[in-house]
């Protein structure tokens, strides 16, 4: 199989006051067509390198790494120009919340029209038609009144269903999903994980599940990477996660309330140096 | 004598065509001592029961009592001293120009304490904080220390009744751990009535006894953990939102 991406050696440096802080520290994976997850907490760098990958950093941030191939080119290599050709056509991004992804004073149809006309070179009917098609895909019920609304007008989760519209206009190969749920009521949740599973089920998708929820990421995906200080301490496939040996894994498993089985109190985490000091887990080539 | 009753309470937004009816018909008691949550999806109006009744909402019909005294359209100094409020966002909810010193001196000070200094390093010690931590600005601490200095504040006036919004959603899992151990000790420590709402019903089934479930504006159910556990509910929406709480199930 190849790999859809290849990504190897990744670190993100910010220059301080106090000395270099390296957000994510010699990050490697792969990804082929499947539901990658990188869970971890707020700082852990999952964020971080998710942007990364589509180069998102702003200076003074640096991106650095060995290589970051999408289908065998290296990304680090393109201009900056080049790299707009990536970001939205190849790869795509939704981010944690829609409020803020949105343009507050563009009708939602005026977005995603101008989202296609920027990728493909098409009539504005062609736009409208693919747009309306979109919002379609993403269970979206009565797309032309949603075309002339603005972003206001729409709850949370049907401005996270119109931000992956926008991102699905395109056709990516790859989606980096940045806590898409995070913002959502638990049932609006469900919906829009179900419009992402079917995304990468039928276009054969690659997907990069960005969250710091574990038990969401072990239903979701099929692979996790557990992330703590900038480094990937743990890989393992999604269905094992409450398997998982890491003491780190385990403790934030071991944090969360429990449903099905009350207890009196929780576990809290006792974190270890080491495991910031130990390197990265590489791929399992 | 129930800690809090709410009977009948209505609450609403705007006027004329603009009016939202935020809650409606709202009844229930949390007895003291006891936990009670409020769940439900955003704009279900779990927030506003307690904004009504602190009187951050002001338009409001009904009845609420604390202790049995109702509560009026003014709220004297002794129901600030009874009831107090923890908010959602840590990173909203703390002046960020004043350190967690000015915080807790000037909450005590409009409570009529002259035995400031002991005070605070009680209230800090309380919360898991050590005196370290007086003279820090909110940008100096993380989000789980932010909120034990937010729960120092409300327990400052030494209130009995504690109303938890969504204390945790903000954290992280391992800091929420720690948050919910501490509310758990000093519920039992202080004597503490919670009312708490909360989305994450995992958190809401570990904390609290019994659970009023909201959709609309109205209480669609409440049933106790044990029920609330076991799924034995007679409304299909409380069903839909314990499975939705279950996670992803792929069909």
């Amino acid at each position: 199989m190849t790999d859809l991406l290849d990504v190897k050696d990744l670190w993100v440096r910010f220059p301080t006051r106090n000395g270099v802080f390296d957000a994510v520290r010699g990050v490697s994976f792969k990804l082929g067509r499947e539901r990658l997850g990188i869970v971890g907490e707020s700082g852990s760098g999952k964020s971080m390198t998710g942007r990364a990958i589509l180069r998102l950093i702003r200076a003074p941030g640096q991106v650095e790494a060995a290589h970051i191939r999408l289908d065998g080119e290296d990304l680090l290599q393109k201009s900056e120009a080049e790299m707009r050709k990536v970001r939205g056509e190849r790869i795509s991004m939704v981010m944690q919340d829609p409020k803020f992804s949105l343009n507050p004073v563009m009708t939602v149809g005026e977005q995603l029209i101008e989202a296609y006309q920027l990728h493909a070179r098409g009539g504005k009917a062609e736009a409208r038609r693919r747009a309306i098609e979109m919002l379609e895909a993403v269970s979206i019920r009565d797309p032309e009144r949603v075309m002339r609304a603005y972003p206001h007008e729409m709850s949370g989760g049907m401005g996270q269903r119109i931000m992956i519209a926008m991102m699905l206009i395109p056709d990516p190969e790859l989606l980096i999903a940045d806590e898409p749920t995070s913002a959502l009521d638990v049932s609006v949740q469900a919906q829009v994980l179900q419009i992402l599973d079917k995304l990468v089920q039928d276009r054969g998708m690659g997907l990069i599940f960005i969250s710091h929820d574990l038990n969401l990421v072990a239903q979701f995906c099929d692979r996790v990477l557990i992330m703590y200080a900038g480094r990937v301490v743990e890989t393992c496939d999604a269905d094992k996660l409450h398997e998982a040996s890491h003491p780190y894994t385990r403790g934030l498993l071991n944090s969360l309330p429990r449903f099905d089985a009350p207890q009196e109190r929780l576990e809290v985490l006792q974190r270890d140096p080491t495991w910031a000091a130990a390197p990265s887990v590489g791929p399992s080539a | 004598m129930s800690a809090l009753s709410f009977e009948g309470l209505n609450v609403w937004f705007g006027e004329g065509r603009d009016r939202v009816d935020a809650v409606k018909g709202a009844t229930f008691q949390v007895a003291p001592g006891e936990t009670f949550g409020l769940v439900g999806e955003s704009g279900s109006g779990k927030s506003t029961i307690m904004r009504a009744l602190t009187g951050l909402a002001p338009h409001w019909s009904g009845h609420m009592s604390v202790n049995g005294r109702p509560v009026g359209r003014r709220r004297d100094k002794e129901f600030y001293k009874t009831v107090q409020m923890v908010f959602q966002d840590p990173y909203a909810s703390l002046h960020p120009r004043q350190s967690v010193d000015q915080v807790l001196s000037e909450t005590l000070y409009l409570h009529g304490f002259t035995d400031i200094e002991p005070r605070i390093e009680k209230l800090l010690d309380d919360v898991g904080l050590g005196p370290s931590f007086r003279f820090r600005y909110p940008h100096q601490l993380s989000g789980g220390q932010r909120q034990r200095v937010a729960i120092a504040r409300a327990l400052a006036p030494e209130p009995s009744i504690l109303l938890l919004d969504e204390p945790t959603s903000a954290l992280d899992v391992s800091v929420q751990a720690e948050i919910l151990n501490l509310l758990t000790d000093l519920r039992a420590e202080h004597d503490l009535t919670f009312l708490m709402v909360s989305h994450d019903l995992a958190v809401v089934g570990h904390m609290c006894e019994r659970i009023a479930v909201m959709q609309f504006g109205e209480i669609v159910e409440i049933l106790g953990v044990d029920e609330m556990r076991a799924m034995q509910t007679t409304q299909p929406y409380t069903r839909s939102l314990l499975k939705a709480s279950l996670g992803y199930i792929r069909d």
